[in-house]
């Protein structure tokens, strides 16, 4: 068919389509609601879709129905559903504990250092400024006798406080420590989302009739890595030890 | 007394220096894995090792056996410190012939009290 031919049929069509829509109104105006019917009959008729479109819509829904039937009866995505996707939720929680355990001890030690370095901080001014006028011979015998007592409480409490100084940074050093452990922990949650998303993917191929097969291999690999990492409450399931005293008693059992 | 600090996260692995430099020891080097950490071990006369379980690469229980295995390291005392708390990783380790074990996340006096033992029985 040319195109000119084509417009022609077009043009035809939608004039005989005025046509049965003048009717209809006319119809409907008058009350013949029967004949009414019989013209919006005829008028859905003279859609242009072709049969061919109807069969491809078709195909597609069947295949994007089966690729979810699929999805959903898949053992792997099952177990990513009901375990791996509430796992990764306790994985997140996790870190949230974590994160906020680090954050609280870290401002712990510098709540407890702050008055100790304040301290030390005004001390030192204090006997500077006693000391600049000992030298400069401004002081009274009275007043160089409180001074040297001063610089002997001074310096007696020093070792102590700057051990608690030191102390107080090593447990700041310590709660950083955390960064290690929730770092494994997201990265498995990251994996996970991964997953997840080359599965989404596969569907789509599949419904643009793209099949392509799972690598069963890694996946067994993922699920191994899976097991690794640090204990989460509700998540790890084999035997896990409570603690470094824990640790200690298995290696000593084992003769350490 | 030169020692290897082995772990895939670098703020780990500069916690665990400050802290083994705070007992003392200054000559430390660093690894991300037991790839990098092995030909370390082989060519550079060191006197303990320090590492974590789970590292990309390889991991820290096959560097573990891999140093056992290498007669010119054989006798090297490795300390794990790792997030793996299951009880059949650390018989594993055990097996392998670890020198001591410390779970993260660990105190500074855990980290002194295994080192110190460790030292007390290789010097003993």
């Amino acid at each position: 068919m040319t195109e000119a031919g084509s417009s022609t049929t077009a043009n035809k069509s939608s004039e005989e389509q005025l046509a049965l829509a003048k009717k209809l109104v006319d119809k409907l105006e008058s009350g013949h609601s029967d004949e009414a019917e019989e013209i919006i009959a005829e008028l859905a008729n003279k859609s242009q879709v072709p049969d061919s479109l109807f069969e491809e819509v078709g195909r597609l829904t069947r295949e994007l129905h089966e690729a979810i039937n699929n999805f959903v009866l898949d053992d792997q995505m099952a177990e990513m559903v009901q375990v791996d996707m509430p796992n990764a939720k306790e994985r997140l929680q996790y870190v949230i504990e974590t994160t906020e355990k680090a954050a609280n001890d870290t401002l712990s030690a510098i709540e407890a250092a702050m008055p100790v370095s304040e301290s030390l901080k005004d001390r030192s001014t204090h006997l500077s400024g006693q000391w600049d006028k000992f030298l400069h011979r401004e002081m009274e015998v009275e007043d160089f006798r409180l001074l040297s007592q001063e610089l002997r409480d001074f310096l007696e409490g020093l070792t102590g406080e700057s051990h608690e100084l030191h102390n107080r940074l090593n447990e700041i050093m310590m709660a950083q420590g955390f960064q290690d452990l929730t770092g494994q922990v997201i990265k498995k949650v990251i994996s996970l989302v991964q997953d997840v998303e080359s599965r989404l993917v596969h569907i789509i191929r599949l419904a643009g009739d793209m099949h392509t097969s799972q690598n069963d291999e890694e996946i067994r690999k993922q699920k191994m890595a899976d097991e690794h990492g640090p204990a989460i409450p509700g998540v790890t399931q084999s035997e896990v030890v409570s603690g470094q005293d824990d640790v200690d008693d298995l290696l000593s059992s084992l003769g350490f | 007394m030169k020692i290897l600090v082995v772990d895939d996260f670098s703020t780990m692995r500069r916690i665990v220096k400050n802290l083994l430099g705070d007992l003392g020891f200054k000559n430390i080097e660093e690894a991300d894995d037991g790839n990098t950490a092995l030909p370390k071990l082989q060519s550079g006369n060191f006197d303990f090792l320090v590492t974590d379980w789970n590292m990309p690469g390889m991991t820290g229980i096959d560097l573990l056996k891999a140093v056992r295995a290498d007669p010119n390291l054989a006798t090297l005392p490795v300390l794990m410190v790792t997030a793996e708390s299951k009880r059949e990783q650390i018989i594993e380790a055990a097996q392998a012939g670890v020198n001591g074990y410390v779970v993260k996340p660990f105190t500074a006096g855990t980290l002194e009290e295994k080192i110190t033992k460790i030292f007390e029985r290789v010097n003993g």
